[in-house]
């Protein structure tokens, strides 16, 4: 694979991995026939993003299958390279714009070398040959055409949404209301007692949206610094965002389209029960508080839900449930077919599914992603279709689970999860 | 702001008497080569220079010429301590770093001979701040012996080419590789870390090269720890002089304007790193 980007989009390509920096340690380089996908997903694997730039956005752009093998299965060589070293390269996103003229890269996977040429001003040229490893196809397992839920919005809204959320919060709740309204809100965590925090809510009126269709009442809670991340690329590029989405605990959908360019960032959400709380709290009903508060005066139930003072004294009054008044089990693992995947042997996908506790969350980012050991260990708590019993359930993606069930729900190939364990065999 | 002499009652005493109007002419300069905690000291008629050196392998220089002082009086052939360079820059920066005109710090630095301090008096709107420094026993400097006859390629750079190139390189490597060559790559700087290897290069008919005299071509590598601390020169510089001799010293050379414009200089000499393996070359 050979490529040449030229004047504005060589930012543009520095964006975009700036952007994938906040998801994963790694960049997934996929040459395809129809353009250059870069991905990365977390460790943790409740994030994914994928850039993919078509042909038309590079001044040339020329596909080769690696061998002659390949052409056969159609499969195009892919690697992955170290975040920190392309970052390295697209660091300064001023001195792209100032001084690079042309970014060529290259990929050749006899050389074993992906190099990233920059020609500057004054006939500089800063040549990068980054080492890459082999490794199999980055596939999120999402489907946003069956979301009942799709809000298109221009950049700058959400941008100027969200800008009003502390630089440490790490998750924000979206909630829709059929009325036409969109609220953003901090989202507290179970254990944070809210009499103490700054609560924050920003609401959207639908004229504000492009697109809005919300067709299942539902609230999701996702990752802040991921959904920053997308923002500050698609801000750049004036794009607008879609974002399609289910319920709780299904993974939420953020797109951009171009004719040049398509950007998935799919982010897990937290699961029904926490958020179906939240969302009591939200409506200023009362429900039965927990040891930590002291029994109260039950909140009315004509709170305004738009009414922010209702709302914190809602929140003073009430809390989080642990069972929650309607008990049902958690969404079904949306295990939908690849899009765009026409094959299943050797693409590694990621499934998207609810399943697992916060804890597992952090113990998974402590750690190196996916040891054979580790992945004993977290399964058991992580049977799905279990509801989990209590916090944050994300949804994580395949390598979590046990090969038994990944083939159970999804019916793909064993090679599915075993990918990040194949990196340290390689290295 | 000149010092009056009346508060100097005995100004013969002192072997060494510089003043400076603008103490940050003297500070910025000591600043680019601010490395290591001790500095060697040699003053002549000429001006002074300051020495510091690390591991055996790196010097750097930092020339004030005598002409950058408002006055500067000798009694001997040569003066040479050694100082804390540390505390020397904190207190000449003790009233602020700040670039305003309006707030300039005054300096007289004094010596009295062997075995004594040296005396700043800095003043800024009226007040006056003395300051005793001890000073060390010289230690001896390394002679690099950089003969400019043996000099094979020198080359010449606008700063603003290389800053941007010394603060991307890749830290994760142990060397740079710092190729001269009257063909290509002409002036190739080259990185091999962790993440693979990147190599930089600078047409030699490029606009940032002022001068470009490559007899030979010539690899060598240094060890990036060692030249990471010229960035602080390369910073505050206009141009930069890079020279290699025929044992692959390096010596670089930076041009350095001051708030006055006038022009000083600071010098870095690096050895080679003679563990070359020549299949990577």
């Amino acid at each position: 694979m050979k490529c040449l980007v030229t004047g504005g989009n060589v930012k543009v390509l520095g964006k975009a991995i700036h952007s994938l920096s906040r998801i994963g340690d790694e960049v997934y380089f996929q040459p395809l026939e129809d353009g250059l996908s870069l991905r990365s997903v977390n460790l943790s694997r409740s994030a994914y993003g994928c850039f993919l730039f078509a042909p038309l956005f590079f001044q040339f752009y020329e596909y080769t299958s690696c061998s002659d093998e390949d052409q056969d299965t159609n499969e195009s060589f892919r690697c992955k390279v170290l975040m920190k070293s392309v970052l390295n390269v697209f660091r300064s996103l001023s001195s792209l714009e100032k001084t690079v003229e042309k970014c060529r890269i290259s990929l050749n996977p006899k050389t074993s070398r992906l190099v990233i040429q920059l020609l500057c001003k004054y006939g500089v040229v800063k040549t990068h040959n980054l080492s890459f490893q082999e490794c199999e196809s980055l596939q999120a397992v999402f489907s946003k055409d069956v979301c009942p839920n799709v809000l298109r919005a221009p950049a700058r809204v959400l941008v100027d949404a969200v800008v009003h959320f502390p630089v440490t919060l790490s998750e924000v709740t979206l909630a829709p209301s059929c009325g036409g309204r969109v609220i953003f809100r901090n989202y507290l965590e179970e254990e944070t007692d809210p009499s103490k925090m700054m609560l924050t809510e920003m609401t959207l009126n639908e004229d504000e949206f492009l697109h809005f269709q919300i067709s299942k009442e539902s609230e999701i809670t996702f990752c802040l610094k991921e959904f920053r991340g997308l923002l500050s690329f698609a801000e750049s590029s004036s794009l607008p965002v879609s974002i399609h989405f289910d319920i709780a605990g299904r993974p939420v959908v953020f797109s951009l389209e171009d004719p040049v360019l398509e950007v998935h960032f799919v982010l897990a959400t937290l699961s029904e029960q926490e958020v179906s709380g939240s969302q009591k709290l939200a409506r200023g009903s009362c429900t039965k508080d927990d040891t930590r508060l002291p029994p109260s005066e039950a909140a009315a139930d004509d709170f305004l839900s738009d009414d922010i003072d209702s709302y914190m004294i809602a929140m003073e009054t009430t809390t989080v449930e642990e069972a929650t008044a309607n008990g049902c089990q958690p969404p079904h693992s949306p295990t939908f077919p690849l899009k765009g995947s026409g094959r299943a042997e050797g693409s590694s996908s990621i499934l998207l599914k609810p399943g697992g506790r916060r804890k597992d969350l952090s113990m998974l980012s402590n750690n190196k992603p996916g040891s054979e050991s580790e992945e004993e260990e977290e399964e058991p708590g992580e049977v799905p279709g279990t509801p989990p019993n209590k916090k944050f359930r994300s949804l994580f993606f395949g390598s979590v689970l046990s090969q038994r069930d990944a083939l159970h729900h999804t019916g793909l190939s064993e090679e599915v999860l075993a990918e990040a364990s194949d990196v340290e065999e390689e290295s | 702001m000149p010092f009056s002499t009346q508060s100097e009652t005995g100004d013969d005493q002192y072997i060494l008497v510089a003043n400076l109007d603008n103490v940050r002419n003297l500070s910025n300069i000591l600043k680019a080569i601010h490395f290591k905690d001790h500095a060697t000291c040699f003053a002549t008629k000429n001006g002074i220079k300051m020495t510091v050196e690390n591991a055996k392998c790196m010097q750097a220089n930092a020339f004030i010429q005598a002409g950058i002082f408002q006055e500067y009086t000798i009694k001997e052939d040569s003066v040479v301590f050694r100082i804390n360079l540390t505390v020397l820059l904190d207190c000449l920066t003790m009233f602020g770093t700040s670039a305003l005109p309006a707030s300039s710090t005054a300096l007289r630095m004094c010596y009295m001979g062997y075995g004594h301090p040296v005396t700043l008096f800095l003043e800024e709107g009226g007040v006056v701040t003395v300051c005793k420094i001890h000073t060390q026993e010289p230690e001896e400097t390394l002679d690099f012996d950089f003969c400019s006859t043996n000099v094979i390629n020198k080359i010449i750079l606008q700063s603003e080419g290389l800053r941007e190139a010394f603060a991307e390189l890749d830290m994760t490597s142990e060397v740079l590789q710092i190729t001269m060559s009257p063909d290509k790559p002409y002036f190739r700087l080259s990185t091999f870390g962790d993440a693979g290897s990147a190599h930089l290069d600078y047409p030699k008919d490029s606009d940032l090269m002022e001068a470009f005299h490559c007899s030979q071509t010539q690899t060598n590598r240094y060890k990036l720890s060692l030249l990471k601390p010229s960035t602080k020169a390369l910073a505050l510089s206009c141009k930069v002089s890079i020279r290699t001799d025929n044992r692959g010293f390096l010596s670089l050379q930076y041009m350095i304007r001051n708030e006055d414009g006038q022009i000083c200089f600071v010098e870095y000499y690096c050895c080679p790193d003679e563990n070359i393996d020549e299949t990577e070359l």
